[in-house]
């Protein structure tokens, strides 16, 4: 099957990146996750119920709902934290990507390990600007809050297209769908990555990092 | 056609139609209520969170969605629609957005209604929670309480966008193809922000929803969806916002008995007063007006520092005045008190009143109370007046210590009491005095 690829790029002030990541990413993963699967007898099964929460942010004036799991904003966070600090000490030009990759488990028979096959891929371009003075903030503060707004919207355009979704799997498959480590939500298989952009504008690639627990690589 | 469904799967459509429009509802009007909404996950599923999704049911909001439903479900040329509007404290309203669910005519026979429909509308109330989050109409709301409330206005039938002025836009939240029909969920939006007027001389609301009641498919109620604790005298200057959607209940529910169908939502409609709080419906419009209004009887020279804003809002001394003599007058120890000051003096101020009483160097306006001597004493009615005017806060109304207190005062109960009790005898000697 092929990949969805969606770009999203944004450009914010360095204090911002932290909000405006979790803020796209959560408003993703709300999408793509549902509740937990408790699979009975016969193959049938049930879902339970995802909460949700407001979040606003503290330097962009913008809002935005994520499913209320701490355990999930915990890895998310981290994720865009090494992010932020990666963007921040490749130098001042700061531009990077974020990706999450929503991916299947096709499990191989040993000695090969499970190929990971990503059905829908995230990413999220940015680009780091400073500001001069306090009324420029002030103005990047709301122009940002506008841009997420339109995101999102561009987010919600895409999943509303209601394209392919892989599907339902038995108790056995689930967790080569969905992500079962969480107490709370099961969003699908996913993974983020990032990358920074050096000065010339080439990848680098060394950069690259597995930050979810993900196949188990024999 | 309806002859390719199993009844079944007809049954369950409608089910499903009608729950995803009270949800819809829900979502959007809990949206605008000004407050942050969480609910929580639940691993072990309960059965009764529609489409996966924990979206508290506000009865009374429920209760108009049903009405203006009346037994019917969103159809081709019947779109259930949610008009949110703001409405200022001087009686101006305007209409902010109108969200429309719709249902078009493209079907698509193929697909699995209890399976795939079902996960889509589950999709599509996520993707309105987000969106609604993003439309200019979200942070009005988040802001509203002294100036202006929102309110939201459920009706049925035809769309009516007439009341979004020019330019208005309009956000697809999403659809999802059923054997039926296609669902489809928007929302236009006002971009054009300059006031108009809608205020009718004589009532406040009448003029809002004249045109609509001649409509016969349309219900018109309208319900403020602020929490009553926003409009009105607030403490400390600060708006408070209940935590949790229970007050919104409450309030809503108090405003429902006054409102009869038909009737287009008077000053009640706007009213904070339901829950046995003693503000009146109009006091917003009374403390704004008290502004200009309220100067003391018989008083020669006007002060500033004397407006009702010190009267309503604690904290409007802090406002930026013309004199800052005047400002810092209340705080601090007058002029012409001697040096010692009083007991009461000091422990009000939270400036220690040693430093006062040498600023020499502010102009100092005498204020003249109205019926008072100039006495010269070291109390006068002014000096007192002024003292006595701003108090600080209670610390135990604050509000973000008021929990943790309360976990300390029941700790502290029982030393308390062990003290009470062995002073019990002078609690006896002072209630015998006092008779």
């Amino acid at each position: 099957m092929n990949c969805r690829s969606e770009v999203l790029e944004v450009t914010v002030e360095a204090r911002q990146v932290e909000e405006a990541m979790l803020a796209l990413l959560h408003t993703i993963l709300l999408h793509r996750s549902t509740g937990k699967f408790h699979y009975k007898k016969e193959g049938t099964y049930s879902i339970g119920t995802v909460g949700t929460m407001d979040i606003d942010c503290d330097f962009i004036d913008f809002s935005f709902v994520r499913v209320s799991s701490e355990e999930l904003d915990r890895v998310i966070r981290r994720a865009v934290s090494e992010f932020k600090d990666a963007l921040g000490n490749s130098g001042s030009d700061g531009m990077g990507q974020i990706s999450l990759e929503f991916y299947q488990k096709k499990k191989s028979r040993w000695p090969f390990s499970d190929e990971c096959i990503p059905w829908e891929v995230w990413s999220i371009k940015v680009n780091v600007v400073n500001l001069a003075n306090e009324q420029e903030r002030q103005i990047c503060r709301e122009k940002v809050g506008e841009k997420l707004g339109e995101k999102v919207i561009n987010v919600v355009e895409v999943i509303n297209r209601h394209e392919y979704l892989p599907k339902m799997p038995t108790q056995s498959e689930v967790d080569n769908v969905f992500d079962t480590s969480l107490k709370d939500v099961q969003p699908y298989l996913y993974k983020i990555t990032y990358q920074i952009t050096d000065s010339l504008g080439t990848s680098v690639s060394t950069t690259m990092r597995r930050l979810i627990k993900d196949t188990l690589a024999l | 056609m309806d002859s390719d469904l199993s009844p079944q799967d007809k049954k369950d459509l409608d089910k499903f139609i009608k729950f995803f429009a009270l949800k819809t509802v829900q979502v959007i009007v809990q949206a605008r209520l000004g407050e942050k909404i969480c609910t929580r996950s639940s691993s072990s599923p309960t059965g009764s969170d529609w489409f996966n999704l924990a979206i508290k049911d506000i009865p009374e909001v429920t209760h108009e969605a049903k009405k203006a439903l009346a037994g019917q479900l969103p159809g081709i040329g019947r779109s259930m629609c949610v008009e949110i509007s703001l409405k200022t404290s001087e009686g101006d309203s305007m209409e902010l957005e109108t969200w429309c669910l719709e249902m078009n005519e493209k079907c698509d026979k193929d697909i699995k209604v209890s399976y795939t429909v079902y996960n889509r509308l589950s999709v599509l109330l996520k993707s309105l929670l987000a969106i609604t989050r993003v439309t200019p109409a979200y942070k009005l709301s988040r802001k509203q309480g002294h100036d202006y409330v929102i309110l939201y206005r459920i009706y049925f039938g035809e769309v009516q966008l007439n009341g979004l002025g020019e330019g208005f836009q309009t956000v697809r939240v999403g659809v999802v193809g059923t054997p039926v029909g296609t669902v489809t969920l928007s929302c236009a939006y006002r971009t054009n922000l300059a006031f108009m007027s809608n205020r009718a001389p004589d009532e406040d609301d009448g003029g809002l929803f004249a045109g609509v009641q001649d409509s016969q498919e349309v219900c018109t109620t309208s319900f403020s969806t602020s929490p009553p604790s926003q409009v009105g005298r607030t403490e400390g200057g600060v708006v408070l916002v209940p935590a949790h959607p229970h007050a919104a209940d409450a309030h809503l529910t108090a405003e429902h008995p006054p409102n009869t169908p038909g009737s287009s939502g008077d000053d009640d409609g706007m009213s904070q007063s339901g829950e046995g709080r003693s503000v009146s419906p109009s006091d917003p419009v009374e403390s704004l007006n008290a502004f200009t209004r309220k100067i003391g009887a018989f008083v020669n020279k006007p002060t500033t520092q004397m407006t009702a804003a010190n009267l309503d809002l604690p904290f409007a001394a802090f406002a930026p005045r013309g004199l800052d003599s005047e400002e810092n007058d209340p705080m601090v120890q007058p002029p012409d008190s001697p040096a010692c000051p009083s007991p009461l003096q000091a422990s009000l101020h939270s400036q220690g009143s040693e430093s006062s009483g040498q600023q020499d160097d502010f102009v100092m306006v005498d204020f003249r109370p109205a019926f008072s001597k100039d006495d010269l004493l070291p109390m006068d009615l002014g000096t007192f007046y002024r003292e006595f005017q701003n108090p600080p806060q209670l610390a135990s109304l604050s509000l973000h210590i008021s929990s943790q207190s309360m976990a300390d005062d029941l700790d502290s109960l029982p030393e308390k009491l062990a003290l009470y009790e062995k002073n019990i005898d002078e609690f006896d000697a002072f209630v015998d005095m006092l008779q």
